[in-house]
């Protein structure tokens, strides 16, 4: 089985689990009245989620590039510094200089000059600080959103 | 003419400010290769929920108009689409910008942008008011069936396998049920304490449309764009009008056609401007010029991609149905605000709903305007580095989904939701069914079950759900959507497998 064809079978495999969690929950749960459209929507789920599964084990499906090791080694770094900000950073740190930190974090990490390019922090550092004052003055300022302000800013 | 009287609204100190900067915004945000108009709209909901509803759907409107419009800047001038629907652009637009007459170019494209747009404008002032009394005649069952119809419709024509199209439709379905229901206020699929409330669409919306973009910016690494500069040397615009005025059939081909595939819902931008730009090409005289920096190929891309945004809303306006993504996520903005679209819309909101329609119009023309004054500032911006983009991006995004509610929750939903999309998007799922899904789920559940009340008390459900004029016509359209998918699909697998054959 190539690549391709075992990424689509396991994506596949994926969706077809979740769907039958969503009937088998749908069709278990109490009590039905409150389960009655999820019962319908989930009947039809599973049913293409099998359609898609076959398709997959069958080589069928070619809609897709799948996903490259190449790929997935670029967007490692940027998602790990996503899930980070968004899931301890933001609320550990404050909006705001967490933010700050994230842009240049990201900034840095997909520029393509050098990260010991002296110039090239200075211009970033500047990029940054200004993205972040117009988010303030947007955000702070004129929506007035509380944002958490952690253990700084 | 009920709307000439909505035109004062448009008018409105805050309301014109908001439509010449979402005009301004989305020409630039337009020009900006990677950042598609659906996700534009999308990051701008947050801003509207601060506003009045017509003030939001204004600000939404201008944007959606010169988002598309805009793409033709860096079409034009980088040969790198804004948009999809710009795609056919580029093909004559660049190269009469190498040849040193990109002013003219973009003199060409705004303006026929313009004339596309405002015809576009006049068929959904023209047509919405008879669809919407027609679907005055709506109850509970046309309601579900009109629901499901939208999930159907965009999940099959919208994707390119209608399997995976319409399994993304049942995920947004399905994602609308979770959350405490709201008859019985039982807990339902909720496995985090995130999920209490339920998915709010905002938070989804800019998740679905912004992280898959953020994640594909980092996907290209460190490569520095590569983008040739060209200089615009100055065009007087009374020959770029002169021109437009000698390019009446590439003008007419372009607007027809936009305003058709408009209103099929599902079709989008893309195929009206490339369409257009085919049939144009067969019935010049000089279709041997198409290619090599021709005005007519721009004139019918650019007018044909902006007359399909007026129609794209009638299906939106009147029967809940998006014609785009785009407009998904528009449907996903009126939501939010307690409008209902359908006949409810221009009979108990008609002030909003006639207000952004004019505004919508006159937006047209200021596109025109800021667009042939602004377009060599916004190709400026449109070269600013990847990276920047990416982490503007993920910032707003955040910032976007936690400013609706306040809530962590919404903006652990976002990234949750988006990293999947990106991820789905490389099997071949795509976000816009899953949209509807996710915004239809709701108006379909609670139809279904005051339709299964009704239906309990009558006949029964089969006889409620399955029988009348209007129900049998939904439900042929629903299946006919599927059917047609499902042979264009067959076909596309057997051209393929062809050519594989053929090497």
């Amino acid at each position: 089985m190539d690549t391709s064809r075992l990424q689509h079978t396991f994506a596949a495999v994926f969706i077809f689990v979740i769907a039958v969690v969503v009937a088998w929950i749908s069709f278990y749960q109490e009590p039905a009245d409150a389960f009655l459209f999820p019962r319908l929507i989930s009947v039809f789920f599973a049913g293409l989620a099998a359609w898609n599964l076959v398709r997959a084990v069958a080589g069928m499906a070619k809609v897709g590039d799948g996903m490259s090791a190449d790929t997935f080694l670029k967007i490692l770094p940027g998602l790990v510094i996503a899930f980070v900000y968004v899931f301890f950073a933001a609320r550990f740190l404050g909006f705001y200089l967490s933010s700050w930190v994230t842009f240049l974090l990201l900034y840095t990490l997909y520029d393509p000059l050098s990260p010991v390019n002296v110039q090239g922090w200075v211009k970033r550092i500047i990029v940054t600080t200004c993205f972040m004052v117009v988010m303030y003055g947007l955000f702070a300022l004129l929506l007035k959103v509380q944002t958490p302000r952690g253990i700084w800013f | 003419m009920e709307f000439l009287a909505y035109f004062g609204g448009v008018f409105e100190p805050l309301s014109l400010l908001l439509l010449i900067g979402g005009t301004v915004g989305g020409l630039i945000l337009g020009a900006t290769p990677g950042l598609s108009p659906t996700m534009a709209v999308a990051l701008l909901i947050p801003f509207t929920f601060h506003l009045s509803p017509t003030q939001g759907l204004i600000l939404l409107g201008a944007a959606y108009t010169s988002t598309v419009a805009g793409g033709a800047v860096s079409a034009i001038l980088l040969k790198i689409p804004g948009a999809p629907a710009n795609i056919a652009t580029s093909l004559d637009g660049n190269a009469m910008a190498k040849n040193g007459e990109g002013a003219r170019a973009l003199h060409l494209s705004f303006l026929s942008s313009g004339i596309g747009g405002v015809t576009g404008v006049m068929l959904l002032i023209f047509l919405t008011p008879v669809l919407a009394s027609w679907a005055l005649e709506f109850g509970p069952s046309e309601l579900f069936w009109i629901s499901i119809l939208g999930v159907t419709v965009i999940g099959s024509l919208d994707s390119k396998s209608f399997v995976k199209g319409l399994l993304s439709g049942c995920i947004g379905l399905w994602l609308s049920t979770i959350g405490y229901d709201d008859n019985l206020g039982v807990p339902r699929f909720i496995f985090s304490d995130s999920l209490t409330g339920g998915i709010n669409i905002i938070a989804a919306l800019i998740g679905l449309f912004a992280i898959p973009q953020v994640l594909d910016m980092f996907s290209k690494g460190r490569q520095s764009r590569d983008i040739e500069q060209i200089e615009v040397p100055k065009h007087p615009i009374s020959k770029s009008v002169g021109e437009l005025r000698r390019s009446g059939r590439a003008l007419s081909i372009g607007t027809i056609i936009g305003s058709i595939i408009g209103l099929i819902p599902g079709v989008g931008g893309q195929i009206a401007g490339l369409v257009a730009y085919d049939q144009s090409r067969k019935f010049s005289s000089q279709r041997e010029k198409f290619g090599t920096g021709h005005g007519e190929g721009v004139i019918a891309a650019e007018s044909a991609n902006n007359a399909m945004v007026g129609p794209s809303l009638v299906p939106l306006l009147t029967l809940s149905i998006p014609g785009s993504p785009t407009a998904a996520v528009l449907l996903g903005g009126l939501l939010i605000h307690g409008i209902f679209p359908g006949s409810d819309l221009f009979e108990k909101h008609p002030d909003v709903a006639w207000t952004f329609i004019n505004s919508m119009l006159i937006g047209q023309i200021l596109m025109v305007i800021f667009g042939i004054y602004t377009a060599a500032w916004a190709a400026r911006i449109a070269r600013a580095p990847m990276p920047i983009m990416a982490a503007a991006v993920m910032v707003l995004a955040l910032f976007g989904s936690y400013s609706v509610q306040q809530s962590m929750g919404d903006v652990y939903i976002m990234l949750s939701l988006g990293i999947g999309m990106y991820f789905l998007e490389k099997f071949g799922f795509s976000a816009a069914p899953l949209v509807l899904g996710l915004i239809l789920g709701p108006i379909a559940e609670a139809n279904f079950i005051q339709g299964s009340l009704i239906a309990n008390a009558q006949n029964g459900p089969f006889e409620y759900f399955m029988t009348g004029t209007l129900n049998v016509l939904l439900i042929t359209l629903v299946v006919v959507s599927i059917a047609y998918s499902f042979w264009s699909n067959m076909i596309q697998g057997r051209t393929s497998t062809l050519a594989e054959e053929a090497g």
